[in-house]
């Protein structure tokens, strides 16, 4: 029989395709159902944070922060809010920091409900979107009570949060991390020890402990891989140092891997917000220093000198002595961090967005070569991009 | 800038001076500016020195300095897991020189340097896929650059008779508006006006500018 020379086919995946968790589009190399090669193309829904963020004030880019990763908000206002703390040389009262650790737990436990049950139907499993995504509303709710909104919350100020909790949202909080355990319990039920969903996952998109280090991984991504690195444990802010809690290693680098590190993660998530609630003290929660935060409204009725205060903070805002810091913070996906440099007027200067996920879409071809055109999905639901954060 | 970071400092100082060209402790995070041709040797030696291990490359970033000669930064952002340790390295660099890409040294460079030269056209020598990344296709120009107007250039639009997607000039029906804020009063001298001629006997009243 004579050989036939049959040309690689191009594929595209994407830009709107279910399992791609955003606009994404994926070119895609075949040799049959073989990946030989993917190309990523990202952009598509590039919005120019970084350049808008050039021409707002400090506390008008808190809310570019949200639109960043849209599953977990607060986080990205985190690390923007600890970089703004750290130029000025602001002290965060206890109680501020404690609701901001609260906080990005419950973050956490809202991307990773949303990645492992998108991610199970991606391969397969139906249900367990359906029963997280009630599991979100609650949480969502918790966003909503404490600052007016579901999602792009823009809560956490340089200085500390907006407002304190309001009455009865702790017991409530109490009730979620008794109860929430057992929607863990149910998910692992369907998933953990599911043939499918192993046959899907298992030996998929395998990176090793040096493999990971060298592309750039962080997060759960990375500790799947068997490296213990938790910015929260290695470098804390706010009052990680003061809760306990342990970091779940994988040990293969693959799909599986991942998802079990992220179920574990949850659990932790939850014992760390029974602690802030447990330890949380009473007090201001934000900053008492009115050059950078708005006095309250009924102090404004009586005081000229708060008038004033308030209107300079909404019109010209403060100004940021100049110099540059790198703050990271262990966001759900990995390390989410902010470049920013500040010449010492009212406005950064520049603000570099460091988003985890992007680096895991530079990874996608040297995950995906080699493996079928269904593996694709499964290595892109285990990676947990969002698309807000990879184009920014 | 603590203890552990200074001696980290002075110990590259020392072992490859003749790349380094400062070393410097900013808001006590410590910020190597190196010579442009010699970026993957301090790079390399970084990573691969026993007492750095800086084996994570987690971001490249440029950064615009319209009025310094030469006019980019390009800022690498290393991480040190068994040191627990961050260090900047940064480079400065012109619209017409290249950087040698440090793809060799860390694989996750490359789309980091795409960004970098879509964002502000820093060009990087040996890049083996040096793509626009964020922008359109075909776009013109590098948005992050201190002289690209916020507005941009184009705006697209689906043309109903061509049956396509077209670009035209940005046309906006409202001025493009941005207030400067900065308080008046910030820049003046502490002394009124009149009250110089009294400040020969008793000092200057302080007035306080909120």
């Amino acid at each position: 029989m004579s050989e036939v020379a049959i040309k690689n086919m191009t594929l595209n995946f994407g830009p709107q395709h279910p399992a791609a968790h955003g606009v994404l589009r994926l070119v895609l190399e075949m040799d049959g159902e073989v990946v030989e090669r993917a190309d990523p193309h990202i952009g598509l829904l590039h919005r120019g944070t970084e350049k808008l963020i050039e021409y707002k004030t400090y506390l008008q880019a808190i809310p570019y922060f949200d639109r960043l990763d849209y599953v977990a908000p607060m986080c990205q206002e985190h690390a923007f809010a600890l970089a703004t703390e750290k130029l000025l040389g602001l002290e965060v009262p206890e109680r501020g920091q404690y609701i901001r650790v609260l906080f990005s737990e419950i973050s956490r436990i809202l991307n990773h409900i949303l990645n492992l049950t998108t991610y199970a139907l991606d391969v397969g499993a139906m249900t367990p979107l359906l029963w997280g995504f009630e599991e979100r509303e609650r949480l969502m709710e918790f966003y909503e009570r404490v600052s007016g909104a579901r999602l792009h919350a823009a809560y956490f100020r340089p200085g500390g949060v907006h407002q304190d909790l309001p009455a009865g949202l702790t017991d409530d909080i109490y009730e979620f991390c008794d109860t929430f355990p057992k929607f863990i319990d149910n998910l692992e039920v369907l998933l953990t020890d599911n043939r499918i969903f192993r046959q899907r996952t298992v030996d998929i998109g395998v990176m090793s402990a040096e493999e990971a280090q060298d592309w750039g991984m962080s997060g759960p991504v990375l500790r799947a891989s068997g490296v213990a690195w938790d910015l929260r444990k290695a470098q804390p802010y706010d009052v990680y140092d003061r809760v306990d809690f342990d970091v779940p290693v994988g040990k293969t680098g693959d799909c599986y891997a991942r998802y079990l590190v992220r179920v574990a993660e949850m659990r932790e998530s939850l014992r760390i917000m029974r602690q802030c609630l447990d330890d949380m003290p009473e007090g201001p929660v934000i900053t008492s220093d009115h050059k950078v935060t708005p006095p309250r409204r009924a102090e404004m009725k009586q005081s000229m000198e708060a008038l004033i205060h308030h209107f300079k903070l909404y019109t010209e805002g403060y100004h940021v002595p100049a110099g540059e810091t790198y703050t990271a913070v262990e966001a759900p996906k990995g390390e989410f961090a902010v470049y920013l440099v500040s010449d010492g007027s009212n406005r950064p200067y520049r603000c570099k967005i460091r988003a985890p996920s992007f680096a895991f879409m530079q990874a996608m071809d040297f995950l995906t070569k080699g493996h079928m055109l269904a593996d694709v999905a499964a290595v892109i639901g285990s990676l947990d991009v969002v698309f807000g954060e990879v184009d920014r | 800038m603590d203890q552990a970071l200074q001696d980290l400092g002075d110990y590259i100082g020392a072992a490859v001076p003749r790349d380094v060209i400062r070393i410097e402790g900013v808001c006590g995070e410590l910020v190597v500016v190196a010579r442009t041709a010699a970026i993957t040797d301090v790079l390399t030696f970084l990573r691969s020195d026993s007492n750095c291990q800086f084996k994570v490359l987690v971001d490249i970033c440029g950064v615009d300095y319209p009025q310094r000669e030469p006019r980019f930064e390009v800022v690498y952002n290393l991480l040190s897991l068994t040191q627990n340790q961050r260090i900047r390295v940064k480079v400065m660099v012109d619209e017409d020189m290249p950087v040698p890409t440090a793809t060799a040294v860390y694989s996750a460079a490359g789309w980091f340097e795409r960004e970098t030269w879509d964002l502000y056209g820093i060009m990087f020598s040996d890049h083996p896929d040096l793509r626009r990344i964020l922008t359109d296709y075909g776009f013109e120009g590098h948005p992050l650059r201190k002289d690209f107007p916020l507005t941009g250039r184009v705006e697209v639009r689906y043309d109903e008779i061509q049956k396509r997607v077209v670009y035209d000039p940005v046309q906006l029906t409202q001025d493009f508006r941005t207030f400067d804020f900065l308080s008046p009063w910030e820049g003046m001298n502490k002394v009124l006006p009149g009250d110089e001629k009294a400040a020969d006997g008793d000092s200057a009243p302080e007035e306080g500018a909120s």
